[in-house]
C-alpha cells in the first residue's frame, strides 16, 4: 500500500505505545532515585540494587526461580517437542480432537489451573515445594512449546528427512542430523519463552508453593502488599531487563526462520 | 501415548477431575473436605451476593474487551501499514506481552497511588487540591486490565490486517469507493477474524483475572478470581472454591465454543 497513513493515526498509535511502556519506564527510572519516598528526584543511586543482594529472602527466591525455570524449561521443551513432532509427522485417529484439547490448558484461567493442582496435591498428600512448582510449570508450558515448535515444523520441508533416509541414514540418524538441526531455532525460542513464562508466573505458583519454596514473583508480591519501597523498583527493573534480552534473542531466532524460508 | 500427553493428563486433566469431585463434597472445618456428597457449594453460588460478583466480572471483562478493541484496532492498523518501523513497533507491542504481569501491575500502583507520581505532579501543577483516589477503584482495575491485555488484542488484528490483499482496496477505489467506504466495506470485514480472536484473547483472561483486582481493586470490586482465591485462603471453603473454579472454566469454554462457531461459520 503506497497511500500515506493518516496523521492522527500515527499520533494515536504513538501515544498508545508510549502509554503502554510509560509505567514500566517510570519504574525503571525511579529504581535509581535516592529518595525512599520515590516521588521526588533527589539524586542517582544504585543503593537499592545493592540492598537486593543483602536480602536473604530475595537471593533465595531468585535461586528457587532459576532452579524451577531451568528444570521446567528442559522438561517442558523435551515433552512439548515430542508432541509437536507426533502431531506434525503422524496421522492418527482423533488428531484434530487432540490438537483442540491442547488449547484447553492455554485458555483455562490461571487461577483454575492453580487451584486444581493444589487440590490434587493435597488430595495425594504430596508435600508442596519446588517439585510441585516444577510440575505445575511444566504442565502450563507444554502447550506453548507445542504451538511454537509446530509453527517451525510447518515451515520445514519433510522431503529433507526422506532424502537423508534415501541416502542411507536410518530414522534415528535422519532425526539427529536433519530434523533436530533444522528445528533447533524453534526449540531454543520455545525454551526462552518457556523460561520467561516460568520465571514470571505468580498466580499458579502461589497455590502450589510450600513454605520456604517462594519464587521471586511471590516475594515481590508480598513486598508490594506490605509497603512500597524502591527495592521493588530495582528488582522489577532487573526482571524487565532479563525478559527483554531473552525475548530479543527469541525474536532473532524466529526471524532467521523467515530468512531461510 | 507419549510422555508429554501423560504429563498433561496427570497434571492438567486429573487435577480438574479431582477439583470437580471436591466441589460435590462437604467442606472440612480447617480447609479441605469431609467425606460425603452434597450440592451445597453450587446452591451457595446461586445466592445474590455471588451472582452479583459473577455479573460484575462479566461486565468488567466485556468493557475491558471493548476498550481494548477500540484502542488496539487503530494501533494494529497503523503497524500493518507501516513499512520502515514495523519490526520495532511490533517488538514494542510484544515486549509488554511477555513482561511480568506482576511487575506491570506494580508499575500501575506506583503511578496511581495517593502519593504516586500522577497525584504528586497534578498537585504541584495546582490542577487538583487533594490527591485523586485512583487506586482501589473499579477504574483502576479496568485500566490495569486494558493495560495488561492490550497486546493480546493488537497482535491478532495486526496478523489479519497484514494478510489483507491490497488489490481489493485498489479495486474498491477504482470502483469509486471513498476512503471511509473502503475501510468499512473492505478492510473492516476482512479483519474481523483478527478482531474476534483478539476479543477472545482479552475476554478470557479478564474473566479469570485475579492479580489485577487483587492489587488495584478495592474490597467492593471483588471478581470471581478473588472469590475463588479467598475460599482457599481466609474463607477455607474448598468445595465452594472448587465449584466457583469449575463455573469459571465452563464460562471460558463456552466463550471459546462461541468463538469457534463464529470462525468456522461459512462466509
Amino acid at each position: 500500500m503506497t497511500r500515506a497513513i493518516p496523521r492522527w493515526l500515527i499520533v494515536f498509535t504513538g501515544i498508545v505505545l508510549f502509554l503502554m511502556h510509560l509505567p514500566v519506564l517510570v519504574l525503571v527510572v525511579f529504581s535509581f532515585n535516592s529518595s525512599k519516598f520515590a516521588v521526588d528526584w533527589t539524586g542517582f543511586t544504585t543503593h537499592w540494587y545493592a540492598r537486593l543482594a543483602e536480602r536473604e529472602d530475595i537471593v533465595n527466591a531468585l535461586r528457587n526461580s532459576l532452579i524451577v525455570g531451568v528444570t521446567a524449561t528442559i522438561i517442558a521443551v523435551a515433552l512439548g517437542t515430542l508432541i509437536a513432532l507426533a502431531l506434525a509427522r503422524h496421522r492418527f485417529r482423533g488428531k484434530t480432537l487432540y490438537e483442540g484439547l491442547m488449547y484447553v490448558p492455554i485458555v483455562t484461567p490461571e487461577i483454575v489451573t492453580g487451584i486444581s493442582l493444589l487440590v490434587m496435591f493435597v488430595f495425594l498428600r504430596f508435600p508442596l515445594g519446588l517439585t510441585t512448582i516444577v510440575v505445575a510449570h511444566v504442565a502450563f508450558s507444554i502447550p506453548f512449546v507445542v504451538v511454537v515448535v509446530m509453527a517451525r515444523l510447518a515451515g520445514m520441508d519433510e522431503n529433507l528427512e526422506e532424502a537423508a533416509m534415501t541416502l542411507g541414514a536410518d530414522e534415528i540418524t535422519a532425526f539427529r542430523k536433519v530434523t533436530i538441526p533444522l528445528l533447533w531455532p524453534g526449540i531454543i525460542s520455545a525454551a526462552l519463552l518457556t523460561f520467561i513464562l516460568s520465571f514470571d508466573d505468580f498466580v499458579i505458583t502461589s497455590f502450589v508453593a510450600g513454605s520456604g519454596s517462594s519464587t521471586l514473583p511471590l516475594v515481590i508480591y508480598s513486598m508490594v502488599r506490605r509497603n512500597i519501597e524502591p527495592s521493588i523498583n530495582a528488582i522489577s527493573t532487573l526482571i524487565v531487563l532479563a525478559t527483554t534480552i531473552l525475548l530479543y534473542v527469541a525474536e532473532q531466532l524466529t526471524r532467521e526462520k523467515k530468512a531461510h524460508a | 501415548m507419549g510422555p508429554g500427553t501423560l504429563w498433561m493428563l496427570a497434571f492438567f486433566a486429573i487435577p480438574v477431575i479431582v477439583m470437580c469431585g471436591y466441589s460435590f463434597m462437604p467442606r472440612g472445618t480447617y480447609g479441605g473436605v469431609d467425606p460425603g456428597f452434597t450440592l451445597e457449594a453450587y446452591a451457595r453460588f446461586l445466592h445474590p451476593v455471588y451472582l452479583t460478583i459473577l455479573e460484575r466480572t462479566f461486565v468488567v471483562a466485556l468493557v475491558c474487551t471493548v476498550l481494548c478493541a477500540l484502542t488496539g484496532y487503530p494501533v494494529a492498523y497503523a503497524i500493518a501499514r507501516s513499512t520502515k518501523w514495523r519490526t520495532l513497533l511490533l517488538f514494542l507491542v510484544v515486549l509488554p506481552f511477555w513482561t511480568s504481569f506482576l511487575v506491570r501491575t506494580f508499575a500501575m500502583i506506583f503511578l496511581m497511588r495517593d502519593t504516586g507520581l500522577i497525584n504528586t505532579w497534578l498537585l504541584r501543577l495546582h490542577l487538583i487540591q487533594q490527591p485523586l483516589t485512583m487506586l482501589y477503584t473499579p477504574f483502576a482495575v479496568l485500566l490495569g486490565l486494558v493495560y495488561g491485555y492490550l497486546p493480546f488484542m493488537i497482535l491478532p488484528i495486526y496478523a489479519s490486517l497484514e494478510k489483507l490483499d491490497t488489490s481489493l482496496l485498489e479495486a474498491a477505489e477504482v470502483l469509486g469507493a471513498r476512503p471511509t467506504a473502503r475501510f468499512l466495506r473492505v478492510t473492516l470485514p476482512l479483519s474481523t477474524p483478527g478482531l474476534i480472536a483478539g476479543s477472545l484473547l482479552v475476554f478470557i483472561p479478564s474473566l479469570g483475572s485475579f492479580l489485577t483486582s487483587d492489587l488495584l481493586g478495592g474490597a467492593k470490586g471483588l471478581l470471581v478470581g478473588n472469590l475463588i482465591q479467598n475460599q482457599f485462603s481466609t474463607a477455607r471453603n474448598w468445595p465452594f472454591g472448587s465449584a466457583a473454579s469449575l463455573i469459571l472454566m465452563t464460562l471460558v469454554l463456552i466463550a471459546v465454543l462461541i468463538y469457534l462457531r463464529l470462525r468456522l461459520r461459512p462466509e
